[in-house]
């Protein structure tokens, strides 16, 4: 069966993107099958064309990012609009897929979306997005959205079954925790394989005969890897942070002669950057340095941070004698309060993670929190002490 | 990168097991290997629990308190009285 050969005319149904009212279908009477969509005021930027099948006319999508992709990943990251970051659930392509081309299962996270036809170029292939409710495949997954039975739905309300004659489905390895391979093979007749990991191995392992080496199949979580999830550890932070910060700032009032206004603006801005300080170490430098911090659990890689970063600190303070911890006490208390600090935020990294487990996380919050909670009080009670001293 | 030690719920009962290859297939940290017909567990401490192998092991040989790795999930749990989950739904933010 070519799909191509098929003439728009001879479309029964009025081809329809899943779950908005756009009409994909050119006008009438072309015969080319790979044309510009009819309605470019409802079309995304990144579709580049139609293609007919049995099923209805499908989106052709590029396989190049631009710069408004790269933006909307890069705010994505930052929580700005992160929710509504999403493409429409539903069949597309890339290249000129016919009935033998391979179907790609993905998430319709807009930043997963583009990771995948961003490394399909060159090849013809089918896309089948999943609604996960904007969220990547591995949450999903964990969720249950990337699961058996939206795979199942979808497949059958974009009568897949219509556009290719194969019956394989290849998902992303990260996708498993979600789907039972052997049910969606009994519910609707196609055999789930598991490609690889990562996007950027898909040319390859299709040239293998659909076959993933065992490093395709392995989860990293490299430098870069880490780096780009510390915005996401820091943005639903931010209010706590300025909170303490601005409490902090304003405490530092207290002194000898009662609470003055000159001593918030001598000591306010400098309390205040020592705990975000702090909090940073937990959640910046913890995950550069992740595989280089002593210890297996989190909280224990966050307290070295902080320990670190103490050092630091007190070392400029000695050396620049720029009066960074007012006193001795000050300085007590800031080794109690800023370790802790970095040791909870560092913690926290471990949802970002790609080898946590819960069972793992559950026993280390069970011994992590109770010591900093301890840390931070005995911390607090000094540094409000060394305001009067 | 290795998470903490002897933590893991994974239980695997070899009896059961048919030989697929789902499970090696699956997981993203090595945890199994195939050989002589039947999965064996190779590196217990590798798994991080995300259900995968026992989701799509057919013939119900693996099991594995699956959830996620995530503090903020287990500490938000802890004080809604729910289950461990990530807040990402359709009105409020996520980490994904």
């Amino acid at each position: 069966m070519n799909v191509e050969s098929k003439n728009v005319d001879s479309e029964p149904i009025i081809p329809r993107c899943a779950c908005c009212t756009t009409d994909y279908r050119s006008s009438a009477g072309e015969s080319d099958n790979v044309q510009p969509p009819g309605q470019r005021e409802y079309v995304e930027r990144w579709v580049t064309g139609m293609i007919s099948t049995p099923s209805g006319n499908v989106p052709v999508v590029g396989t190049s990012l631009d710069f408004a992709d790269r933006m909307g990943s890069w705010k994505a990251r930052w929580g700005i609009g992160r929710m509504d970051y999403r493409v429409d659930p539903g069949l597309y392509a890339v290249g000129r897929p016919d009935a033998e081309s391979p179907v790609l299962v993905t998430a319709n996270y807009k930043l997963t979306f583009d990771t995948l036809r961003s490394r399909l170029g060159g090849l013809d292939a089918w896309i089948l997005v999943l609604d996960t409710k904007g969220i990547n495949v591995w949450c999903a997954a964990g969720k249950g959205t990337f699961g058996t039975l939206e795979l199942i739905k979808r497949v059958s309300e974009v009568r897949l079954a219509g556009v290719v004659s194969g019956r394989k489905l290849i998902l992303p390895q990260l996708g498993a925790a979600g789907i039972s391979a052997h049910l969606v093979e009994k519910l609707c007749g196609f055999r789930v394989v598991y490609g690889p990991v990562r996007a950027s191995d898909l040319t390859e392992f299709l040239e293998r005969g659909m076959k993933a080496t065992p490093e395709m199949r392995r989860i990293r979580f490299t430098f870069h890897d880490r780096a780009v999830l510390i915005p996401v550890e820091i943005v639903p932070a931010l209010k706590y942070l300025a909170g303490i910060a601005l409490a902090l700032a304003l405490l530092s009032g207290l002194g000898p002669g009662g609470y003055g206004v000159e001593r918030i603006v001598h000591r306010g801005p400098v309390e205040g950057a020592l705990f975000i300080c702090g909090f940073l170490a937990g959640s910046a430098f913890t995950p550069l340095f992740l595989p280089w911090l002593p210890g297996r659990a989190f909280s224990l890689k966050g307290a070295w941070s902080g320990m670190v970063l103490m050092l630091v600190i007190t070392a400029c303070d000695v050396l620049t004698k720029a009066m960074i911890f007012e006193n001795t006490l000050s300085t007590v208390a800031w080794m109690l309060i800023i370790p802790a600090t970095a040791s909870f935020a560092g913690m926290n990294f471990t949802g970002a993670s790609t080898y946590t487990s819960l069972s793992g996380v559950k026993k280390e919050i069970r011994v992590a929190v109770p010591l900093q909670a301890a840390f931070a009080t005995v911390g607090i009670i000094l540094w409000i002490v060394a305001c009067f001293v | 990168m290795y998470y903490l030690k002897n933590v893991a719920t994974l239980a695997y009962q070899p009896e059961l097991c048919i030989g697929c290859g789902r499970c090696a297939e699956v997981c993203p940290h090595g945890v199994f290997v195939i050989g002589e017909g039947k999965a064996a567990v190779i590196d217990r401490d590798a798994c991080m629990e995300c259900g995968a192998c026992s989701r799509n092991c057919p013939a119900g040989a693996l099991s594995v308190n699956a959830g996620v790795g995530c503090a903020a999930a287990v500490l938000s749990g802890f004080f809604r009285k729910t289950a461990p989950e990530c807040g990402c739904s359709d009105n409020s933010p996520c980490c994904g």
